[in-house]
């Protein structure tokens, strides 16, 4: 990025910790250019206030945080997938965020530019939660010509009238102004952030589901990194002749409960690989079906042959 | 500083920064921590930022250390540093601990400089008995060469990198000592791994301020990957950082300033060694150009200037 960025005309600057850095990126996004941000766990935790500063402040910006293995530095070096919650609601107060999961290098590209155009159409701050894995493998991919990939225009706040320009981190209502001191208005507006994600969930959420056809009862479902390990026991279990369907979250948050609801229908049980201590599993099981959690930590991705034993154990 | 030894001969025969480190070949702040360690002796307690140091000495299942030791984060050693000074403060004074031990901080210059410096700010103006030492490498080393604040002017990071648009680092390197001593504390020194005596003393004298409040101490630690020189080359490349008056060595003694050899004879710039001699031993300055390698020496001279004026007012 610092060699390449001055080539196009960008800028890139290097903070001196992290709190600079995600509020380098609310200056730049409030200034009137898009602004990204990279980090990985410790650096996202510095990260939240300016997280839900953006939130409230409605301000479009991108943050990638590549999930090493926590608590604190606990494994700087590896990979895990231990953030997924603290992407949701690391920061305090209430609030929906929008964070996408890619699941290969090809994805990263693409997703960066869905993160950043979802910022700018919902106003809000976006994550991209990948992880140590994903971002260290080296893998061919397609970069689009100019003006090939759809690319939003960049939103900044609006001025008042054109007679000056106020923001600041309270509760506001949506001509700018202050009701931090208005329990009714206050409420008002923190339902306006929240819904304005919530009721879109079918417009920003994705979910790829491969082998659905034949109406499998099981599924393994995974996002990220894991879905690879996931994809490549799918397959090892149809070559064996089980019926069993692949379903990877793409959009993490906001959860696509709707949608995997309707795609998969009558599905009895779901397998959920994930690097942490099963968090996303919940989330299946919150939906009303059999949830087998295969949560992993400790730095290994769980293996192909790992999902497909359990699998093999409870398919028909 | 007062002294307490005269010759390499003096300083303790223990190790207290053993084998078990994964450092590279040549590593500046190794050799910077070992003489620290000698100097301050086995009652210590060591309170470790983030950075090579860290990564270097603590890799299960050894450890360097065999002194008490606590690694926090990146941004918080002083803070760390504070409570453990002041829980020690408190087991005194209850009577349930009965302890001489002085808490030291060893930090780089990304956990000093740049991230750390509020906490080191903090911890300076409440007046916390801590010795902290920045061992100076003068990049992040441990993440792979990025910029610190610390990092000089023209040098190459990789986030300062050389090309047809930039030639290494823009910005010249923050005056740490100049921010410590604005905090009015009672020591703070600067201090180079090629003169260990110096240090050694400089340590010393330190911890035994410490019980009226902070002190500080700055040592320049080169980096052979990071700066990109031959490894056997350190102490050398390290020595003519102050021979060439590019790292001066100074004390700030409760409130006077004072040059210590051989920089105290650097006022005078024939006895300084012509940069160059410092600049072309070293990857990282090899692109820069006869006008760059004049506009170093400007700075450097303006530093100079600045610190006789320092020298006159404080001396």
């Amino acid at each position: 990025m610092a060699q390449l960025l001055p080539k196009v005309g960008g800028i890139f600057v290097q903070a001196e910790d992290e709190l600079a850095a995600i509020n380098m990126v609310i200056g730049a996004s409030v200034a009137g250019w898009k602004a990204m941000t990279a980090t990985s766990g410790p650096g996202f935790s510095l990260m939240q206030e300016g997280i839900g500063y953006a939130v409230n402040a409605e301000l479009p910006l991108l943050i990638v945080d590549v999930q090493r293995g926590g608590p604190s530095t606990g494994q700087p070096t590896m990979p895990s997938q231990q953030d997924v919650f603290q992407a949701r609601y690391g920061s305090h107060g209430s609030y929906e965020i929008i964070v996408l999961s890619p699941g290969n290098v090809q994805e990263l590209f693409f997703l960066t530019v869905d993160a950043i155009n979802l910022s700018e159409q919902y106003k809000t701050p976006v994550i991209l939660l990948t992880e140590e894995v994903t971002v260290h493998l080296w893998e061919k991919i397609y970069i689009p010509d100019p003006g090939e990939y759809p690319v939003l225009p960049h939103y900044t706040p609006s001025s008042h009238n054109g007679e000056g320009f106020l923001l600041e981190s309270q509760l506001h209502d949506e001509r700018g102004y202050n009701v931090a001191n208005d329990p009714e208005q206050s409420a008002k507006a923190i339902w306006r952030l929240i819904n304005k994600i919530r009721n879109n969930i079918d417009k920003i959420a994705r979910v790829e589901i491969k082998y659905a056809d034949d109406n499998p009862r099981i599924f393994i479902a995974s996002y990220g990194c894991t879905a690879r390990s996931a994809f490549a026991a799918v397959k090892m279990l149809r070559r064996d002749g089980y019926r069993v369907g692949y379903l990877r979250l793409i959009t993490l948050w906001p959860f696509p409960s709707q949608i995997i609801r309707s795609k998969l229908g009558d599905v009895d049980t779901i397998i959920v690989p994930e690097m942490n201590a099963g968090y996303m599993a919940e989330l299946f099981r919150g939906l009303g079906y059999n949830v087998i959690s295969l949560p992993k930590l400790g730095g290994e991705m769980p293996t192909p042959e790992e999902i497909y034993n359990t699998a093999k154990g409870v398919a028909p | 500083m007062k002294v307490y030894f005269r010759t390499i001969k003096d300083l303790p025969g223990e190790e207290y920064f053993g084998p078990g480190q994964l450092t590279c070949a040549g590593c500046g702040p190794s050799i910077a921590v070992r003489w620290l360690l000698k100097a301050a002796g086995p009652d210590v307690i060591v309170v470790n930022a983030t950075g090579c140091i860290e990564v270097t000495s603590t890799s299960y299942p050894y450890t360097a250390w065999s002194i008490p030791y606590l690694h926090v984060a990146f941004e918080n050693s002083a803070a760390a540093a504070s409570g453990v000074e002041s829980a020690i403060k408190v087991l005194r004074r209850k009577g349930i601990l009965d302890t001489k031990a002085r808490v030291m901080v060893i930090a780089g210059d990304g956990g000093t400089y740049d991230i750390g410096l509020q906490s080191l700010s903090g911890m300076l103006e409440r007046g916390h008995g801590v010795l902290y030492v920045l061992y100076d490498n003068e990049a992040y080393m441990n993440t792979g060469i990025q910029r610190s604040g610390g990092t000089p002017h023209f040098a190459w990071t990789t986030t300062s990198p050389v090309g047809s648009k930039l030639k290494g680092k823009v910005q010249r390197k923050k005056d740490i000592m100049s921010i410590v001593m604005a905090h009015h504390i009672p020591y703070a020194a600067t201090a180079n791994i090629a003169y260990p005596i110096d240090l050694a003393n400089k340590v010393k004298t330190a911890l035994e301020y410490l019980d009226e409040g902070p002190a500080f101490i700055h040592v320049l630690a080169p980096c052979p990957p990071g700066w990109r020189y031959p490894e056997e080359m350190t102490v050398e490349i390290a020595r003519l950082a102050t021979e060439t008056g590019y790292f001066p060595l100074y004390e700030w003694d409760h409130g006077k300033i004072r040059l210590n050899p051989p920089s105290n004879a650097h006022l005078d710039k024939s006895k300084r060694k012509p940069i160059t001699e410092y600049l072309k031993r070293q990857g990282r300055f090899a692109h820069l150009t006869e006008e760059d390698i004049k506009e170093i020496e400007k700075e450097i001279d303006e530093y100079w200037d600045y610190l006789s004026r320092l020298v006159k007012a404080f001396g």
